[in-house]
């Protein structure tokens, strides 16, 4: 009888979930059609080609480029989540920050792109000729600012709980404010911090709108690696295998995150 | 006796209520004083403002003779035992009482609370007693001045309370550092003190030993508030105090409690208040007798 009402879950995993993957996983294992889509025969080639040093490259620049986007989210939004947290208004707050998802992150991307680019607002109000746009610096500009609530949320969510007489306890046994928030407030926020990490970097390394209209041609990551694999360059094996590759990336580094004993998010 | 601690005329403002109005207290040196009162009496914010969590409105805080009450917490050599103890939970027994002074030798404090061997425990290991006396070894540690006590019992269970109780009496001879205990126990105040200072709505009604506040309380409200209290035509007349006797004030057993060593009676006068009156358990009494109450008149307590 328990297992009826399971079965509506069960349908939408397979459904959702595992189909999809499956369907990926035997693209990723085919070989390229001539005007796209796949063909036989089975071969393993698809992921010896991406041993190839350039697409190496690619795949270090993604990680990188992830891990500042997610180190700089960590940095801006834990003293945010803070402010939030101790505020006397904090719904208005939240507010504010989720605010930006009810548009479009493109549109997002795109004012930051009227923002940055040479001829664009702050180079002509400042009369610069900064190069700000199509750089690795615009793109881990464009990605904390496009998941920085998937950082503060999670952080707020703790530093709400904590319970204030643990910080008063820390000042009665003489610890000054900053000792107290390295002392208490960031190892009780842990499990806060560590699921912000895990909902900034797994988006940001597999991100292909930010760099695609930030960064320009010279950094390109696995996404748009992936994306050009379905699009113009019509190799649907090849994009496959490279958007599990990023997927094994992305979770291998998660449990080498997770060593500490805790649970994953 | 000196003061160690000493309060001048201290008064809190909250945006809607006074707190604290206008008090002074002399704490001696390596007392045991109690400040006892209901809740929402001030007790709890006077502990706050000694420890620096609030600051007053007006007045003056002296430790040593030296004013702190501008200090921040974290330069006041007093400490704090709070109410639900706010322990550290992401530390061990040994990172909580070193939480203060990393790296010292704590051997000594766990061996004067009785936690040796508990070092490297998680909180969640430990029963509600040995959380307090962790919470208790992590202030002593530092030796403070005066130890500031927030209700540190009422966490506990009934049964282990008046264990408990015994065993921080016994430690504050032992270790003779001065404690400031909130309470609102009557009990556990008369039974621990040195001397309680009796709050109510803000002021401090009765400064004294526990045999002065309980035997001659300076107001109603003390009278009433430690102990029970008959009011018999405006006059205050503890429990104990009244005899069956012959002739005196005719009133009806409503009822009656064998205890052994004492029996409990509970009359009814004609005026129709009731009593409170403890017997000797020879004087066998059935609800619906009519006895007769005296009393001595300097056992009277009148305001």
């Amino acid at each position: 009888m328990k297992n009826v009402f399971k079965a509506p879950a069960w349908l939408l995993m397979i459904a959702t979930f595992f189909i999809p993957m499956a369907i990926i996983a035997i693209y990723s294992l085919l070989t390229r059609g001539g005007y796209g889509g796949i063909e036989r025969p089975f071969t393993l080639e698809n992921y010896t080609r991406l041993f190839d040093p350039l697409y190496g490259v690619i795949f270090a620049r993604s990680v990188w480029i992830a891990a500042v986007a997610t180190f700089l989210c960590l940095l801006l939004g834990f003293p945010l989540a803070l402010f939030i947290a101790r505020s006397d208004r904090k719904n208005f707050w939240l507010a504010l920050v989720i605010l930006p998802f009810w548009t479009s992150f493109l549109i997002r991307l795109y004012a930051w792109m009227f923002l940055l680019r040479d001829t664009g607002l702050i180079n002509t109000l400042f009369h610069t000729h900064l190069p700000m746009l199509y750089n690795n610096g615009a793109v881990i500009l464009g990605l904390v600012y496009g998941y920085l609530p998937f950082a503060v949320l999670p952080m707020y969510a703790t530093l709400e709980r904590l319970d204030n007489t643990l910080l008063e306890a820390a000042a009665d046994l003489g610890a000054t404010p900053l000792a107290a928030l390295y002392r208490v407030t960031i190892p009780l926020a842990m499990p806060g911090i560590r699921a912000a990490a895990i909902l900034t970097f797994v988006p940001c390394i597999g991100t292909y709108l930010t760099s695609d209209l930030l960064g320009g041609s010279k950094t390109i990551l696995i996404g748009n690696l992936v994306q050009n694999q379905f699009t113009t360059a019509r190799d649907w094996p090849f994009g496959a295998a490279a958007s599990l590759v990023l997927m094994a990336v992305a979770l291998g580094l998660l449990f080498l995150a997770k060593r500490r004993g805790e649970e994953l998010l | 006796m000196t003061a160690i601690l000493e309060l001048r005329g201290v008064s809190k403002e909250f945006p809607s209520h006074r707190a604290v109005e206008n008090l002074s207290l002399e704490i001696p040196r390596g007392a045991f004083f109690s400040l006892l009162g209901p809740s929402g009496c001030g007790k709890t914010t006077t502990l706050r403002m000694v420890a620096g969590f609030e600051s007053p409105t007006s007045g003056e805080i002296l430790l040593n003779g030296a004013r702190i009450d501008h200090l921040p917490p974290y330069k006041r050599n007093v400490n704090t035992v709070f109410q639900n103890y706010a322990l550290f939970p992401h530390l061990t027994v040994r990172g909580n009482v070193e939480f203060g002074r990393p790296k010292q030798d704590i051997k000594h404090v766990l061996e004067q609370v009785h936690l040796t061997g508990k070092e490297s425990r998680r909180l969640h290991e430990l029963s509600g007693g040995e959380r307090q006396r962790v919470a208790l070894a992590r202030s002593l540690v530092l030796e403070p001045d005066v130890l500031l006590l927030d209700e540190p019992l009422s966490a506990l269970d009934p049964l282990l309370r008046k264990e408990v109780r015994a065993e921080l009496k016994e430690l504050q001879r032992r270790v003779g550092v001065t404690f400031l205990f909130v309470t609102h126990d009557q009990e556990e105040a008369l039974a621990l003190s040195d001397q309680i200072a009796v709050m109510n709505e803000g002021v401090v009604e009765q400064i004294g030993t526990p045999q002065e506040i309980y035997q001659s309380p300076k107001t109603k409200f003390v009278a009433s508030f430690l102990g029970a209290m008959n009011w018999i035509d405006g006059a205050g007349i503890r429990p104990e105090c009244l005899r069956i006797t012959r002739e005196g004030l005719p009133a009806v057993v409503t009822d009656s409690v064998f205890l052994g060593s004492v029996v409990h009676i509970q009359a009814k006068l004609e005026s129709g208040e009731q009593v409170r009156a403890q017997v000797a358990p020879d004087q066998a009494l059935k609800p619906g007798e009519t006895v007769f109450l005296s009393w001595n008149r300097c056992d009277e307590k009148r305001f």
